[in-house]
């Protein structure tokens, strides 16, 4: 075995050894993982070559159609230097001893691997490089690779990589940081269009989803649950539910009162899903009283109310002094903005397939934390984390929702029960009804402008959900939201209100709605001030600098965001006439390590029903684009994902239960209303990051900007739906 | 009780109640997993399927309803040439970002180009509207149908 290598950023190690079955394997691990002494390192394949060139790179982190377990293999895959073609993907064990960080959110997939996948890739090919130079009896310098083979350009010699893994597998891995990357200049695979490496499975029907597990002996779930979060099972006659044939078990599950946890309910499990559905639908559960009755949506908006006509609770950012700068002010402009809870929806709904054996629980899940649902069902079910054994599946989206891992604590406890492997499966009204719902919010604004029209205050009051100590999950504001740090007086502050049901965290958290409220009221200040949209945001940005300390995620480079806001009114046209009716609406956003401006042209038809007709993106993620067909796809989904909840999509309460249960009452944009998308990357020389979010927060207000254009109404309440009547 | 079916030009028996629908007789009793279940409530479109070269829901049909009719599924639609062209565009363009729905997505565009091969946007977005694709990688579905149709290069 070869000598550990460290990787101090990541606490991460690169092994190379040799493969079972002949070929060079390189490995991750984290030093100082619990191992009995003198014993050898446990061995994950993370890059397998076998003699016979074909390379096997283990997809570390989940895939929820975000494009990673094909995108974090190309970068691995560019610097080994090796025929695309000549790739297997494996999805790798879910194991953080092992592979460090597999859960993906936040757009931080691409940042955080960029660096470690590329220099795993290199070290593999000078390992080929300096086995081909011992071959050769030649020193490594001036050895160069082609895809898959080592050469040397003075003797026109060549040896395959399969040739020369024997011979690699016996070498010292290099330290990483000191292997070169190659130039992008040279790049065979990053940068270039890589369909899915899935997409043969996914376009012939072959198993791929966590829906998909089949195991032997395997019994199907339901688990019945109360519409009021958290309500106990008062009472219930199982027998209905034993009578319907091919039904196995029927039984209470007591449950807590987390509503992150195992919460109360009813399991019907069967020899088929529609068998145990049919036991399900055949009981009538009686529900104790819960607190969590007294919140719907209605009493929540009058407190909310409430709130925003006291002084806030909290002072999140103060510059200057914004009551002098009001009173001083050639115009005031107040306005009042909100925006209502939303359901992630992902297409697959909720499951998990468990199956409990001898004290120990082995779980496929779709899950985009699993190691956070390992330590749950560690500590609902009372068994140790080593205990459990979770493989990590495709998502069907995920979009956040698959962060929380309370379906997979639920399928561990339910086949505990029967002593069965078993796959439970939500129905899509649990799905829409147990969901951690993106939070609503209230926003109080108030700014000043000078005899010019420039923004000289701003006052912003939030009132969102949590207690004195923190917010609700998902529910945090961001006193550092643009234009804070851009002008002298500016106050942000929040108030909040507690919340008994559950929230989570949404595509692109917090920025989902900060983008529709900041960049909305911004729009309304151009128009108070008789600017252009356009100009005035550039005149609000300034010259080009930092807001904020170098470094630090929430600091805001005001040249980048001024670069895609450039880009995007050049694309669109921005100025152009348009049609009486039709409007263009303009937008801008740093979220997520990325910066992206929207144009959106819209019109209002008949009965006031909006019509997108296009939308224009320019998005700054970085000086590389990795995969240019998965990035156009984030950028697009996020584009329409946005259209949609901003048209139409909400979750309401009433006593304490979602009123929303399926796509009819939630519904979804579709085809015929998705319009064009034009995508524009404007690469500037900083770190790749994600993209999985952050063309979503300017799309709300884009739209709403563009139908403010088109008919003179402001939108200040999401979603539009029949608004513009 | 027993019914008999045609799944892919294979004759397979399933022995349920009546009014279990197609899906769930095809991915619980039958093994084939490609037609997915999204909504329960033919909203969605995940479950779609042909019968007799129709597209259907299969979560909303009841197998003692299926009758003679021949079901195909995603595992066979590409053994004809237009569900074969379909799949190759689908991956030519790089249609699906999760892909869930695209099993769904493949069989309603497959019976669209069957019955109209070269079809309008027109046509397209209404023979498509009734499957979601919560991703909303609508814009390369809409492409790759038009790839199939002989209407776009990939």
């Amino acid at each position: 075995m070869s000598e550990l290598l460290e990787k101090p950023s990541r606490r991460l190690f690169l092994q190379a050894g040799a493969a079972v079955g002949g070929g060079l394997l390189l490995s991750f691990e984290i030093r100082g993982a619990a191992r009995a002494a003198g014993t050898a390192p446990s061995l994950n394949a993370f890059v397998r070559i076998a003699p016979d060139g074909i390379v096997t790179i283990a997809a570390k982190r989940a895939e929820i159609g975000q494009g990673v377990r094909t995108s974090l293999p190309m970068m691995i895959a560019e610097e080994l230097d090796v025929d695309w073609a000549k790739v297997r993907i494996e999805q790798a064990p879910v194991d953080a001893k092992v592979y460090g960080d597999q859960w993906v959110g936040g757009s931080t997939t691409t940042p955080d691997e960029w660096e470690p996948s590329r220099q795993a890739g290199a070290v593999g090919r000078a390992m080929l490089i300096q086995a081909a130079a011992q071959k050769w009896n030649v020193p490594t310098e001036g050895l160069v690779t082609e895809p898959g083979f080592v050469v040397d350009p003075r003797t026109k010699r060549r040896a395959a990589y399969g040739e020369l893994v024997e011979a690699a597998a016996k070498l010292a891995p290099p330290d990483p940081k000191t292997v070169p990357l190659k130039d992008p200049k040279t790049y065979r695979i990053v940068g270039k269009f890589h369909p899915q490496s899935d997409n043969l499975a996914i376009v012939t029907g072959e198993p791929l989803f966590g829906i998909d597990t089949r195991l032997p002996g395997m019994l199907y779930a339901t688990y019945a649950k109360a519409p009021v979060f958290g309500a106990k099972v008062a009472k219930v006659d199982l027998a209905p539910a034993k009578a319907v044939k091919g039904v196995r078990a029927a039984f209470v599950v007591e449950g807590g009162t987390e509503l992150d946890g195992l919460l109360p309910g009813v399991a019907v499990v069967a020899d088929s899903w529609w068998s145990a559905r049919k036991g399900r639908d055949a009981l009538e559960i009686v529900w104790a009283d819960s607190p969590t009755a007294a919140q719907s949506s209605a009493t929540l908006a009058a407190q909310a109310k409430a709130l925003s006509a006291q002084t806030p609770h909290k002072v999140l950012r103060q510059d200057g002094d914004v009551d002098a700068a009001l009173a001083k002010a050639a115009k005031v402009v107040k306005a009042s903005y909100d925006y209502p809870f939303l359901a992630h929806a992902t297409l697959e709904p909720q499951n998990c397939t468990a199956s409990w054996k001898d004290g120990k629980v082995e779980i496929w899940a779709p899950a985009q934390d699993p190691e956070e649902g390992r330590k749950l069902v560690a500590k609902i079910l009372g068994i140790a984390p080593e205990a459990i054994t979770i493989h990590l599946t495709r998502s069907g989206g995920g979009f956040g929702r698959r962060l929380m891992n309370d379906v997979m604590v639920e399928a561990a406890w339910i086949s505990k029960a029967v002593g069965a492997p078993v796959k439970l499966v939500w129905t899509r009204e649990d799905d829409t009804r147990h969901d951690f719902y993106r939070p609503a919010g209230w926003y109080d604004l108030t700014a000043g402008l000078d005899a010019k029209g420039d923004l000289v205050a701003w006052r912003g009051h939030a009132v969102s959900f949590g207690d004195d100590k923190d917010f609700a999950r998902g529910a945090e504001i961001d006193g550092n939201q643009f234009p804070a740090r851009a002008i002298a007086n500016y106050v942000q502050a929040v108030s909040t209100m507690p919340l008994d049901l559950p929230t989570g965290w949404l595509r692109a958290p917090g920025n989902n709605a900060f983008g529709f409220v900041m960049q909305g009221f911004i729009d309304e200040l151009a128009h108070a001030a008789g600017q252009d949209p356009v100009a005035y945001r550039r005149r609000l940005l300034g010259e080009a600098r930092l807001l904020g300390e170098p470094g630090k995620e929430d600091t805001v480079d005001t040249g980048r965001l001024r670069g895609v806001l450039d880009r995007v009114a050049a694309m669109s046209g921005w100025g152009r006439a348009v049609p009486a009716g039709t409007g263009l609406g303009v937008a801008m956003h740093y979220s997520h390590q990325g910066y992206v401006a929207v144009v959106i042209e819209a019109s209002v038809g008949e009965g006031g029903k909006p019509t997108v007709h296009k939308a224009w993106v320019a998005v700054d993620v970085g000086r590389q684009i990795v995969n240019p067909s998965g990035a156009e796809q984030q950028v697009q989904g996020s584009v329409l994902d946005a259209i949609g909840s901003t048209l139409r999509q909400k979750i309401t309460f009433e006593n304490g239960a979602a009123t929303q249960a399926n796509f009819n009452t939630f519904p979804l944009l579709r085809m015929a209303e998705a319009p064009p998308v034009e995508v524009a990357f404007v690469l500037t020389d900083h770190k790749p990051t994600g993209l999985g979010e952050p063309a979503y927060p300017p799309t709300p207000p884009a739209l709403c900007n563009a139908l403010f254009a088109a008919t003179g109404k402001r939108i200040r309440s999401l979603p539009i739906a029949d608004q513009l009547a | 009780m027993a019914f008999t079916l045609t799944v892919n030009g294979q004759t397979r028996t399933a022995d349920v109640d009546g009014d279990t629908p197609l899906l769930w007789v095809l991915r619980d009793t039958l093994g084939l997993v490609g037609a997915k279940f999204g909504c329960g409530a033919a909203l969605c479109g995940a479950c779609t399927v042909h019968l007799d070269g129709a597209p259907a829901r299969a979560c909303v049909t009841p197998i003692s309803r299926v009758g003679t009719r021949a079901v195909t599924t995603i595992e066979g639609v590409g053994k004809t040439p237009v569900g074969a062209k379909v799949q190759a565009a689908w991956q030519a363009v790089d249609a699906p970002q999760c892909g869930y729905c695209q099993a769904g997505q493949i069989m309603s565009a497959t019976a669209l180009l069957t019955a109209k091969p070269k079809p309008t946007d027109a046509e397209i977005d209404a023979a498509m509207n009734g499957n979601l694709c919560r991703c909303a990688a609508y814009l390369r579905i809409k492409k790759a149908i038009k790839v199939a149709a002989g209407l776009v290069e990939a």
